[in-house]
């Protein structure tokens, strides 16, 4: 019996330590391949035989990356990984990804914040054929000497989606709907006859992680966007005033008044309720974006009904809003990262926005994209988006991307309001809001 | 043949032929063990307690700033806030979770009908893991806690019991299996004595009984002193640190956010001049949990009974 014992421990060691050393085995594996191979024979091969890790940040286009990448790979053997970072943990993963040896060699820089923490990491685009590539330089990031470190792929547009077939049906039309008054009499009036409807105006604004980012980042821009309008801001600003905050109290009263989901049950309401509520028809309006458009006609809704209005909130002359543009889908080109990679990784850059299969995919799954072989969306609310600006509305642009240490901020902007909706003062919010904003700005920029 | 034959003669296996090779070469036999305590433990280690001193963005890009980061930690308002929510929290769950676990194992070992199934049960909310089980109370909370128009999100009471309550549904299970094995050990004869000698059922409870389990209490006040400093994931899925606090000047304090989680939101903060305060934060808890363990060992086995 002891014998036996000890046979089985021996066996269950072995097997241990198989099990450590096999993973590392594969890991390293390929990374010796692809940097010992390219050094002899880098000049009669135009493309690299380095390796690509792109470091995704949407989960919802991690399937169509990872079919794209090894597309890529059957065609030209240069082996690309894609990571997807869970959501709302990219910068986590960032952070331990790029201490590694194999760190990303392509990965996301979206706003000021993240460009004042991996700034130094960033290579120059400027004169790689991917840049040239490019139509335009307005979603780009650059550094204090103009040096392009971070490339907007795709921009993005939010607003508030519509049912219009329900809009009609509670005998609406979307054309009543100019300014902030139109959109509260329309949804007063349907929440108020919710019953004999079936459906409510708004779709639940949840204060859960998963949707809280829709109050805290994309409804925050409106207030950030009219303040930084007036005050003509173009770069980070130290300090806000908050001066437009009544008017993200209006409009975020209105989405938690006129809906099925009201008082403290907001605060753990999920992103997949809301957009669970809209797809169903039982809502009319269901803030969100340009990026929901496949998942929403996937559920069933058809195109012609769907319309994506301006956030409405009150502010003079908001009947010209157009919708909120902008993106935070940047590109950045790990500098550390060895020669070979770093070119394989602009080759397969260039390959995603030239090729057939790349500017299908980035059509499908990001709309409208900057380079000139990009082809258009069949996304409804892209074209919308451009509506507005072909008569002539002004383009909301994404104020929050200016915001300091985004997630602290926002995480103390989502626990202010879930104060305010289960009874407490509004005046939690325009601390978290502006105090935050001056204390998150502080820390970030200290020593 | 012959030679195995003869090996297993002992005083030829004692023979100083046969231990002196192997005697010098017990290097050789460490080396293993040594080297994966290397990689897995004194590198790290030793890697932190040295970026604790710098300021770093990734840990291989670092430069030296001295103390500054220790000076940065200890004026934190979030962090002394921190350590001294944990500290109420270590205590409270202590006290709690071990007179608890005490009083099941006591029942469970009276020879009740079906002890083993009770055992079994009482075992397995340990089974699950520590996130599942923050997010799984929360709902349940939650669920309760709406229909007063509040969530274990709005109230550090709430977050502070409720993560109390959780931590006692986890933990006493365990805690219950040492105190039956300690109470199973408690010699019979001296029970048997004692009820000659006429005492009580709680005499005996407190006289020997408790005494004679010492050793268990002392495994068990331990596990749950250092469990409830280190905790982590239940304090992150069951709250995240929320309700927040905006104090003058916006500076937030997370009024359930324990010291463990602290450190990584201060470490990962979209601050990155922050990542050496929070390792300068987490050397501080290593030697504070370290000290309160050694202290809480010596002082508890000064009183177990020799047998």
């Amino acid at each position: 019996m002891k014998k036996f014992l000890a046979l089985l421990l021996t066996a269950v060691m072995v097997f241990a330590m198989a099990a450590c050393s096999a993973p590392a085995a594969d890991e390293t594996e390929p990374a010796a391949e692809s940097t010992a191979a390219p050094a002899e024979d880098t000049s009669d091969k135009p493309a690299a035989t380095g390796s690509v890790y792109y470091l995704n940040f949407k989960p919802e286009a991690d399937a169509a990356w990872q079919e794209l990448a090894k597309k890529y790979t059957e065609l030209t053997g240069v082996p690309v990984k894609v990571v997807t970072a869970a959501s709302g943990d990219y910068q986590t993963t960032l952070t331990s990804e790029m201490d590694k040896s194999e760190a990303p060699t392509l990965f996301q820089c979206g706003n000021q914040g993240a460009l004042n923490t991996w700034g130094e990491y960033c290579l120059d685009l400027k004169d790689t054929d991917f840049y040239k590539e490019m139509t335009t330089d307005d979603f780009n990031l650059f550094g204090e000497n103009g040096e392009v470190l971070a490339a907007g792929y795709c921009y993005e547009a939010f607003g508030i989606i519509v049912n219009k077939a329900l809009l009609e049906k509670a005998g609406h039309s979307i054309d009543e709907i100019t300014n902030f008054e139109t959109l509260k009499a329309v949804a007063d009036d349907i929440h108020a006859r919710a019953a004999e409807l079936g459906f409510d105006a708004f779709s639940s604004s949840g204060l859960d992680g998963s949707s809280s980012w829709r109050f805290s980042g994309h409804l925050a821009n409106m207030p950030l966007f009219y303040e930084f309008r007036d005050d003509n801001v173009t770069s980070q600003p130290a300090t806000i005033t908050g001066k437009y905050l009544d008017n993200y109290k209006a409009i975020w009263d209105l989405y938690t008044t006129d809906t099925a989901t009201t008082g403290a049950d907001i605060i753990t309401a999920t992103g997949d309720m809301s957009s669970g509520e809209f797809k169903e028809g039982k809502a009319v309006f269901y803030q969100n974006g340009t990026w929901e458009y496949a998942g929403l006609v996937e559920a069933g809704l058809k195109p012609e009904d769907l319309a994506m209005i301006p956030i409405y909130c009150g502010v003079e002359g908001e009947e010209k809003a157009g919708l909120c543009c902008g993106t935070e889908n940047c590109w950045s080109v790990n500098k550390e990262a060895s020669e070979e990679n770093i070119q394989a990784t602009l080759d397969f850059m260039k390959w995603v926005v030239t090729s057939e299969e790349g500017t299908t995919m980035m059509a499908e799954q990001f709309g409208p994209c900057p380079f000139k072989s990009a082809k258009t969306p069949e996304n409804v609310f892209f074209a919308q988006a451009n509506d507005y600006i072909a008569k002539g509305n002004y383009v909301v642009t994404w104020a929050f991307n200016y915001t300091p240490a985004v997630e602290d901020w926002r995480a103390g902007v989502v626990d202010a309001l879930s104060k305010y909706v289960a009874g407490g003062s509004w005046d939690d919010v325009k601390t978290a809001f502006v105090d935050g904003w001056a204390a998150q700005y502080a820390a970030e920029h200290a020593e | 043949m012959r030679f195995w034959k003869r090996k297993r003669d002992d005083a030829a296996l004692n023979s100083i032929l046969i231990r002196r090779p192997i005697q010098r070469y017990f290097w050789l036999f460490l080396l293993p063990t040594f080297a994966a305590f290397c990689v897995g433990f004194l590198y790290p280690f030793c890697k932190g307690l040295f970026l604790s001193f710098c300021k770093f963005k990734t840990t291989s890009k670092w430069t030296w700033v001295g103390l500054t980061n220790y000076a940065k930690a200890l004026a934190d308002p979030s962090f002394m806030h921190a350590f001294w929510y944990t500290a109420i929290f270590a205590l409270v769950s202590l006290i709690i979770i071990n007179i608890l676990a005490f009083a099941v194992a006591y029942v469970l070992t009276q020879g009740i009908k079906g002890s083993n199934l009770f055992r079994t049960v009482f075992f397995m909310p340990n089974l699950i893991g520590g996130i599942v089980l923050g997010y799984i109370w929360s709902m349940i909370f939650d669920g309760i806690l709406t229909h007063y128009g509040t969530s274990i999100l709005l109230e550090t009471k709430y977050g502070f019991w409720g993560l109390i309550i959780l931590m006692c549904w986890q933990q006493i299970g365990y805690m219950m299996i040492i105190y039956i094995a300690g109470l199973q050990s408690v010699p019979e004869d001296m029970i048997e004595a004692a009820k000659i000698d006429g005492a009580t059922k709680w005499q005996t409870l407190w006289r020997i009984t408790i005494p004679n389990v010492m050793p268990s209490i002392t495994i068990c006040t331990f596990l749950t002193l250092t469990n409830s400093f280190k905790l982590f994931d239940q304090n992150l899925a069951l709250t995240g640190g929320r309700p927040f606090i905006m104090q003058a000047g916006g500076l937030t304090v997370k009024t359930t956010e324990m010291l463990a989680l602290n450190i990584v939101n201060s470490f990962y903060s979209t601050n990155v001049n922050s990542r050496g305060v929070g390792q300068a934060k987490a050397v501080l808890f290593f030697i504070l949990v370290a000290a309160i363990g050694l202290i809480q060992l010596k002082s508890t086995r000064s009183k177990e009974v020799q047998q």
